[in-house]
């Protein structure tokens, strides 16, 4: 088969992964070598769904002996078929990288003959890649749950990240969808790398020169509106996976239709906007200081749609608000709707100097419609006086619900709630 | 009032700057410009500089705020010079606390403008598309042309450096360029695009790769457009796709549904088929999904979430009368396509008529003057028409779609194929047309409007002129469309297929004069 009918197909069968980073590894350019990473990523270019293209995004092979109902490249399922040779992976790396189109490769694949034997396969290209062409740019590596030790230390020291995935939010859907995994058997593999990347981490830091693993860290996927689990459950799972195994990004994927589906699957796909408010409680929880059980409630598992977590927690609880902008500590000021971290800092930053006033929010482009009613200014603000009224979730919510949909990809990314 | 050019550099901004404030010169007496040739409306007051005999005074000011400086030099805004100077004045004379102040009105300009050229400068690392050139040295040599917004080129390179240290590279922009031959930065004046390299062979193998990696079940255009801006398409490969993928993509996730839907079904679908294993030498069909997608038009607005399905239905008024219907049709808006400014075109005939003729969609022709086929494919039908003895005014001739879908080239409009979406969407007219009419005698001229009545499987290519019984009329036939005669570019092989149409219309006249006889 020629080469772009193979990349034809292997690119369309790993379009249904959402991780594209290419963020949080060093690594220098020596003058010899090609590449280099950068603690940010670059996002190269955009395809029209909203996705950022930073790297190669492909499987070395589609063949899997895996039944996994929700995957496209499921044993059962009649897609076409395609294996790259480690070579053909590890050349279009290197072309595409000297054009600038890429940051590096994210190569995952379908399981053949057998986990570990697969395992072989992805650390060969990145072995090809490191030792042979001289690269120097990203590479991340997807873990095969239940490979070896022994292989996952070789992935760890050729890759910048791997990431095993999680697939579905509980045991229950794995069961019903992906017979062949446990969650037992995945997060063995992520604590066998998290064990890793921790002594290695103590390791450089005590010799510069020891051999990193996996610098940019392990992350994981997990695939949303499959099954019935609720919102709530699904921040329960990934916030234990974070700090069970100190993952750097748990990846929400909206179940995307995909062609031969099976009967078990939901015929419409959930709304993106469900993904994006996944997004944004994940932020909330990791660096707004929120707890996974105050986003969603016994009565209401899922996440409003209509409003942004942060809102919809602070309508619950409006009796903390309205909080005064100039006295108030840092926690409490990120918990007020329409403010994000940086533009929190900026605030104590200026009230060390002069009162904070509406107008000053303006400029920092907080949105005032949504933060009106619950901040105290050093000017008159009517709005604050109507915390109570029944009709402030009318108030503060901007009609423009489609617009919010359209800014998910970009705040996905940058986590401004 | 002094007026002071910078050449666009920090270290000469810097330079004077440190003079005038040794020289007490407060902002408002100060006018910096780019460059000296720059039109000034003060030319006539300007002074030049004092030149401080005694060294420029130290003058302390923040490490940030050089930094800060240093960066906003860079941007466009040809008052930036001007704004530098008045905040390090204001630094200097009893604010030095300035810059925490963030909405003060000068700060914020400055942040704004330095946010500007670090969003520019991460567009350059981002979107610079090398090209290989030929090198007589044999060795790789790797030219981009890139458009930033701003004077980022010196501030970028370096980082150009360090990436592709290995490599030997130049960078062309219509301000500066910059290149490394593996020791060095050589920086040189701007290029024009036109002497940019114009292609790159692996520039095909990368578009395989983006077309097959976006997911057409999510369309989100305003974010792309807000990431990717469109000014810098020209420069992207890539971004030619674009209008294609975009206007496939409602047809790939019905494509998606419906094959859900048939392995929904028991005993079909991929439980059956479902053999494929590694090593297995065949890969399957390859011009499924997951190929690239062939070219469609793009004239549709962009932005339409792609999950609900389009009809007509709600359009069609109750009424049996053609003129009614034809009315109504005007309104429809059961597709996008009746948002890219061109007229319904309703079929046409007597509402009585023994044959009706059902084309794809009308032209460039039909969609000015409004009445189906009357371009060049309607006139080559009327021929045929003529020869084989059919009066084409007792037919009723009609199209599976009633709009003109095109992509525009120039002041042309190019036909472009309708999809399976619009053509369901517009269905439920060609129905009620039938319901109306009742043909005796039903032709497709096509393959759309034969798979639109015959089913999706139906070949026009295998099974022209066989006469069928079906829902729609008890001979029903259909053949090849006038238009695909007009495109045939061999001759032998047009003359072939005229033949095989002629022969065709012959059978419908042959068929019009026995139920006429009988």
């Amino acid at each position: 088969m020629e080469l772009r009918q193979k990349l034809a197909i292997l690119a369309d069968a790993a379009k249904y992964d959402a991780s594209c980073a290419s963020s949080g590894s060093r690594r220098r350019n020596d003058g010899t070598q090609l590449g280099d990473t950068t603690k940010i990523g670059i996002c190269h270019s955009y395809t029209p769904d909203g996705r950022c293209v930073s790297l190669l995004k492909i499987l070395l092979t589609n063949y899997c002996i895996y039944d996994c109902q929700f995957c496209v490249n499921r044993v059962t399922s009649d897609t076409p078929r395609a294996r790259f040779t480690p070579a053909e992976v590890a050349h279009l790396t290197i072309e595409f990288y000297k054009r600038n189109y890429i940051e590096g490769l994210f190569l995952s694949s379908g399981i053949i003959r057998s986990v570990d034997y697969t395992m072989e396969q992805l650390i060969e290209v990145a072995r090809l890649l490191r030792y042979q062409e001289n690269f120097n740019g990203y590479i991340h590596l997807k873990t095969v749950p239940g490979a070896s030790p022994e292989l996952i230390e070789r992935a760890g020291l050729v890759a910048d990240r791997l990431s095993a995935n999680v697939e579905l939010p509980t045991q229950e859907d794995l069961d019903r969808l992906a017979p062949e995994k446990s969650r037992q058997q995945i997060e063995k593999t992520m604590q066998e790398m998290a064990g890793q990347i921790l002594a290695s981490g103590e390791e450089v830091r005590k010799h510069k020169s020891a051999p990193k693993f996996a610098p940019a860290g392990q992350s994981t996927q997990m695939i949303v509106g499959a099954t019935a689990s609720t919102d709530g459950q699904i921040l329960q799972t990934a916030d234990a996976l974070y700090r069970r195994h100190r993952l750097r990004r748990v990846y929400y994927s909206a179940y995307s239709p995909i062609p031969h589906g099976d009967d078990r699957l939901p015929p419409e796909p959930p709304p993106l906007i469900r993904e994006h408010r996944l997004y944004q409680s994940d932020w909330l929880i990791r660096f707004y200081g929120f707890g996974v059980n105050e986003l969603t409630t016994a009565a209401e598992p899922n996440l409003s749609l209509e409003m942004d977590p942060k809102l919809s927690w602070a309508l619950r609880n409006r009796d903390r608000f309205p909080v005064d902008l100039n006295k108030a500590p840092r926690e409490l000021l990120l918990r007020i709707p329409g403010l994000g971290v940086r533009n929190v800092d900026r605030i104590i930053q200026i009230r060390r100097h002069q009162s904070i006033r509406l107008d000053d929010l303006a400029k920092l482009r907080a949105p005032m419609r949504r933060i009106r009613a619950f901040v105290i200014t050093a000017d008159h603000n009517p709005e604050a006086l109507r915390i109570d009224r029944d009709d402030l979730a009318h108030r503060v919510v901007t009609p423009h619900v489609q617009l919010e949909l359209f800014a998910a990809a970009g705040s996905a990314r940058t986590g401004e709630v | 009032m002094y007026q002071l050019t910078t050449d666009r550099d920090f270290d000469r901004w810097r330079d004077l700057a440190r003079q005038m404030l040794a020289g007490q010169i407060s902002p408002p007496q100060i006018l910096w410009l780019d460059r000296e040739d720059e039109p000034s409306l003060l030319s006539n007051t300007a002074l030049t500089p004092p030149v401080s005999s005694q060294p420029a005074a130290q003058t302390r000011v923040p490490r940030e705020y050089l930094d800060l400086a240093s960066k906003v030099a860079c941007h466009r805004d040809p008052d930036r010079w001007n704004l530098l100077y008045r905040t390090l004045w204001r630094l200097t004379h009893g604010e030095p606390e300035l810059l925490e102040r963030v909405t003060d009105d000068d700060v914020y300009q400055l942040g704004a403008m330095e946010r500007d050229v670090r969003r520019d400068r991460h567009k350059m690392t981002a979107f610079v598309r090398f090209r290989q050139v030929p090198a007589e040295s044999g060795e790789e040599h790797f030219v981009a042309w890139h458009r930033p917004d701003h004077y980022i080129v010196r501030l970028t390179a370096p980082f150009f450096r360090g990436r592709f240290a290995a490599m030997r590279w130049t960078i062309l922009t219509p301000d500066d360029s910059v290149a490394w031959d593996g020791h060095t930065l050589h920086f040189g004046p701007g290029v024009p695009q036109s002497q940019a390299p114009q292609a790159d062979e692996l520039e095909s193998l990368w578009r395989t790769y983006y077309a097959n990696i976006f997911n057409p079940a999510r369309i989100k255009i305003a974010a792309m457009k807000k990431e990717l801006p469109v000014r810098h398409w020209s420069t992207l490969p890539e971004t030619q796709l674009i209008p294609d993928l975009l206007a496939e993509a409602p047809r790939r996730v019905e494509e998606m549904t419906r094959k859900s839907r048939e392995n929904a079904r028991p005993g079909s679908g991929p439980r059956s088929s479902g053999s494929a294993r590694p090593g297995d030498a065949a890969a399957g069909d390859l011009y499924s999904a997951s190929t690239s997608p062939e070219t469609y038009a793009s004239g549709l607005p962009a932005g339409k979430a792609a999950t609900f399905p389009w009809t007509a239905e709600p359009f069609i008024p109750q009424s049996r009368s053609l003129k009614v219907l034809a009315e109504a049709s005007k309104n429809c808006r059961g597709c996008d396509l009746c948002d890219i400014g061109s007229q319904v075109v309703f079929g046409e005939g007597p509402h009585d008529a023994m044959v009706m003729f059902v084309g794809e969609q009308p032209g460039d022709q039909e969609d000015r003057q409004g009445r189906p086929f009357v371009g060049p494919a309607g006139q080559l039908l009327d021929e045929v028409l003529q020869q084989v003895g059919i009066i084409r005014d007792e037919c009723y001739v009609t199209n599976s779609v009633k709009h003109f879908k095109f992509e525009p080239r120039g002041t042309r409009r190019i036909h472009a194929k309708p999809s399976s979406r619009e053509v369901s969407a517009c269905q439920p007219w060609l129905v009620r047309e039938i319901e109306v009419v009742r043909p005796q005698i039903l032709v497709c001229l096509g393959s759309t409007a034969a798979q639109t009545l015959l089913g999706r499987d139906f070949r026009v290519t295998q099974r022209r002129g066989d006469v069928m019984k079906t829902e729609w009329s008890p001979w029903t036939m259909a053949t090849i469309h006038p238009s695909a005669l007009l495109r045939i570019p061999d001759e032998a092989l047009r003359a072939k297929s005229r033949g095989e149409f002629e022969a065709d219309l012959a059978k419908v006249a042959e068929q019009i004069a026995k139920l006429k006889a009988g």
